[in-house]
């Protein structure tokens, strides 16, 4: 990977790499996220490149907080910048939507990842609808390049109108790659000071009330920066104009010729007169934008306003879907319109019948335990399993099933309260341990005081695995110059009155079970803590201790008890129908020899 | 110019490397470079799928559907699935060492024999070239360097526009300093090998 702090040079980097080197360049002194895909790369780079480069940066428990953090920093008059991915604004939109009657000092960005075709989300919600909501300015990179420097041109924005500004990418911006020229490092305090100014700070109706007028005048003024912003500019030249931005601006400028493009990267509030400017005299306008009809919608709204007579085209009129990320061949859509260029007709498939490769529970992943443990005590009962967020969402494969409803982070825990009342089933609740703090110990509490008999699985692999094995409040810190103690979470569980709460190791699958029984069994909500940590994580600690495991054949009565109950990557049934173990893949974990009725699968040192 | 690569494999192979060797010669050359990565689930096993494209005016990081001009193929049943993204004039090489799926691993699927999968690319890829990449690796020193065959390789195929020594240069400078002479040595393997088996 390219040296992040570098101080020239031009380097291929991701898009994440180069938000991440843009906002050194902008003076960037504070900064925060809770980690999600596409956005996790930054917070990555940033454990490791943060304070080097002069700047504060936390994992904080969630995005709600993260983004208050960081307001904090900005109402204090330092540069902040607050990251996550398009649903973790939803958990941050409360703070956001009366942060912009407060405003902001020191610039300050909000970036929004979102990931359409959800290539690792559970929707694929278009985030610019939250700049219509708040009423707070948007910028909207293509590419990796761009991506830089706008994030210097977002916050001369954000200080010009003192709102705070999202930034909004999608997948393929932050996970495309691409040449950036470094350029230098802006100077900008890192200290600041809260200058106490309660009707701009204290949003009580009597405050709030003058707040809201003077947002729609901030929003005014931002418009006239839209209109003047070197971001929104035309191209090209046609009587066709395509009015476009994100990646899609990528597709149209490389594919599509003769039109004139109004490529937009300051995308809240639209310039309006520019856009009116564009659509006179052309033939048609075409609107090229994934998700909802954000610019269209507005576009034929100025249409009708300023009585142009200009066809547009778009998703209103059946060209563009609205659904999944674009590609270059969906341009193919307007070529009766424009000219686009003839794609090649692709391959047929080959006749073969393939097996499907899907993400899966890795080799020695405690979670494989802990769900043997629970769906093998849960056999012949009725269960609802709850799951979340995280690694262990991956439990819904053959052949746990362990996973009916899942809505968001910490949704399961909540959800096996509503479940508890209004079913006979058992409601149990897998929740990860960054998870947990995310937004787990809530309801907890909650099934506390309305006695919901929920159970509750802990699945602590001392990590947020998922996302790229962050630090979390149960590891506690220790990068940035900042050492914490991790917090312990069967002390908080028992803290906050839960009175059954179990630790387990889960490698020990029939002692897993026998408590898990036990939780099941109990008159009220039961905790089981399943602690055990994340062997990939441990590996890039150099901290894994590999152990061998054997079968002894003779003793093997191919029953595949094994097999059908941890199901580990490194068990390979062989073609005489013997069980095989992967060198290369165990880890000597000894889930598989915990479950084997015969005692023919033994862990060696 | 416009050249585009599609690399598809399973999380450990080594597709990101290769891309970013590719990407980076790329640059030096002088081109407009754009790629796409395929991030989050690759290290759970899943399939990866990395497009670079480069040349003049190059800006999306995206290929259309059919639109590859070279498809490396890391894993024979990720090549197989990924024909679509080629066209009757794509270059395909195809690495024949397979990464079984767990599922087929626990007996829960089966995974075809290596020769029906060539057979079957082969029916829609006439001019497929097939390595042995893992094989050529292990002569030149260490299986790791099975990636560094299949970069040398494509630096042989027909209309790849970047020069041999300048991949070779860009590789060696992105593995460890302790790797340069095993993966030089596997680059000229994978290079020697396409040359000899090109139809």
């Amino acid at each position: 990977m390219a040296d992040i702090l570098a101080k020239d040079g031009k380097h291929l980097l991701l898009g994440n790499e180069a938000i991440t080197r843009g906002l050194f360049e902008a003076g960037v002194r504070y900064s925060s996220t809770y980690p999600g895909t596409p956005s996790s790369e930054v917070g990555n780079i940033l454990e490791k490149e943060a304070e080097k480069g002069g700047m504060y940066f936390e994992f904080s428990t969630n995005e709600k907080t993260a983004l208050e953090v960081a307001a904090a920093a900005a109402a204090s008059g330092v540069r902040s910048f607050t990251f996550m991915k398009h649903v973790g604004l939803n958990v941050a939109a409360d703070p956001m939507m009366t942060l912009a009657y407060s405003g902001v000092k020191g610039g300050m960005l909000i970036m929004t990842a979102d990931d359409p075709s959800c290539h690792s989300s559970q929707n694929e919600q278009d985030n610019r609808t939250y700049a219509t909501l708040s009423l707070l300015p948007m910028v909207e990179p293509s590419t990796p390049a761009e991506a830089k420097d706008m994030i210097s041109e977002a916050y001369r924005i954000s200080e010009a109108v003192n709102l705070p500004v999202i930034f909004r990418t999608t997948t393929r911006v932050n996970h495309a790659r691409g040449p950036v020229d470094f350029g230098p490092f802006a100077d900008t305090p890192a200290k600041g000071h809260f200058v106490k100014d309660d009707p701009k700070y204290v949003n009580i109706p009597a405050y709030s009330k003058p707040n809201r007028t003077r947002l729609l005048e901030k929003q005014k003024k931002a418009m006239e920066l839209s209109e003047e912003s070197p971001l929104n500019f035309i191209e090209g030249e046609g009587d066709v104009g395509i009015i476009t931005s994100g990646v899609s601006y990528t597709y149209v400028k490389e594919f599509v010729s003769d039109v004139s493009i109004l490529k937009l990267g300051f995308t809240a509030p639209l310039p309006e007169k520019k856009i009116a400017d564009f659509m006179r005299n052309k033939k048609a306008v075409i609107v090229v934008e994934e998700l909802e009809p954000y610019l269209e919608d507005t576009v034929l709204r100025i249409s009708a306003q300023e009585k142009l007579n200009v066809p547009v085209y778009g998703k209103r009129s059946g060209h563009f879907p609205r659904e999944w990320e674009y590609s270059p061949d969906t341009l193919t859509a307007i070529s009766d319109i424009v000219k686009v260029q003839k794609f090649e007709k692709p391959l047929s498939k080959a006749d073969i019948t393939l097996p499907g490769r899907p993400p899966t529970l890795c080799a020695g992943c405690p979670h494989r335990g802990t769900f043997a443990a629970v769906t093998r005590e849960m056999k012949g009962k009725e269960a609802v399993y709850c799951s979340d967020i995280g690694c262990y969402t991956l439990g819904i494969q053959a052949p746990f099933h362990a996973a009916d409803f899942i809505i968001c982070m910490g949704g399961g825990a909540g959800a096996a309260g509503g479940f508890s009342e209004v079913t006979d089933q058992t409601p149990i609740a897998f929740i990860g341990d960054s998870t947990f703090f995310h937004s787990g110990i809530q309801p907890l509490v909650s099934a506390l005081f309305n006695n919901h008999k929920i159970k509750m699985i802990i699945m602590d692999n001392r990590s947020t695995a998922m996302t790229g094995h962050q630090p979390n409040p149960g590891t506690g810190r220790d990068f940035g110059g900042i050492a914490t103690e991790p917090l312990d979470i069967e002390s908080l569980v028992k803290g906050i009155g839960v009175k059954f709460v179990s630790t387990v190791d889960p490698y020990d699958v029939k002692a897993t079970r026998k408590v898990v029984r036990e939780a099941i069994d109990f008159d009220g909500v039961a905790v089981v803590i399943a602690k055990r940590a994340c062997p990939l994580e441990l590996k890039k600690q150099k901290m894994l201790k590999v152990k061998r495991c054997e079968v002894d054949h003779d003793k093997c009565i191919k029953c595949y008890t094994c097999l059908k109950t941890i199901a580990c990557p490194a068990l390979i049934k062989d073609k005489d129908g013997s069980i095989l173990v992967d060198d290369v893949q165990c880890i000597g974990c000894g889930m598989c020899a915990n479950v084997c009725p015969k005692g023919a699968l033994e862990v060696k040192e | 110019m416009k050249y585009s690569v599609q690399i598809v494999g399973v999380g450990g192979q080594g597709v990101l490397l290769a891309s970013m060797v590719i990407g980076n010669a790329a640059m030096k050359a002088g081109y407009d470079v754009a790629m796409s990565e395929v991030h989050g689930m690759a290290q759970r096993g899943g399939s990866v799928l990395s497009t670079v494209r480069f040349g003049d005016n190059v800006t999306s990081p995206l290929e259309a559907v059919g639109g590859a001009n070279l498809l490396m193929g890391f894993e024979p049943a990720e090549t197989a699935r990924s024909l679509g993204l080629c066209n009757k004039d794509t270059a395909v090489l195809m690495n024949l060492d397979p990464v079984l799926p767990s599922s087929v691993a626990a007996g829960f699927d089966t995974y075809p024999e290596i020769d029906d999968i060539v057979k079957a690319v082969r029916a829609v890829v006439p001019k497929l070239i097939t390595i042995r990449a893992t094989d050529l690796a292990v002569e030149a020193g260490k299986a790791v360097a099975a990636n560094a065959v299949m970069i040398g390789a494509v630096a042989a195929a027909k209309g790849f526009p970047l020069e041999k020594e300048l991949l070779l240069d860009t590789l060696l400078e992105t593995v460890p300093g302790k790797f340069v002479d095993l993966n030089r040595k596997a680059f000229e393997l994978g290079h020697d090998y396409y040359i000899k088996n090109m139809s």
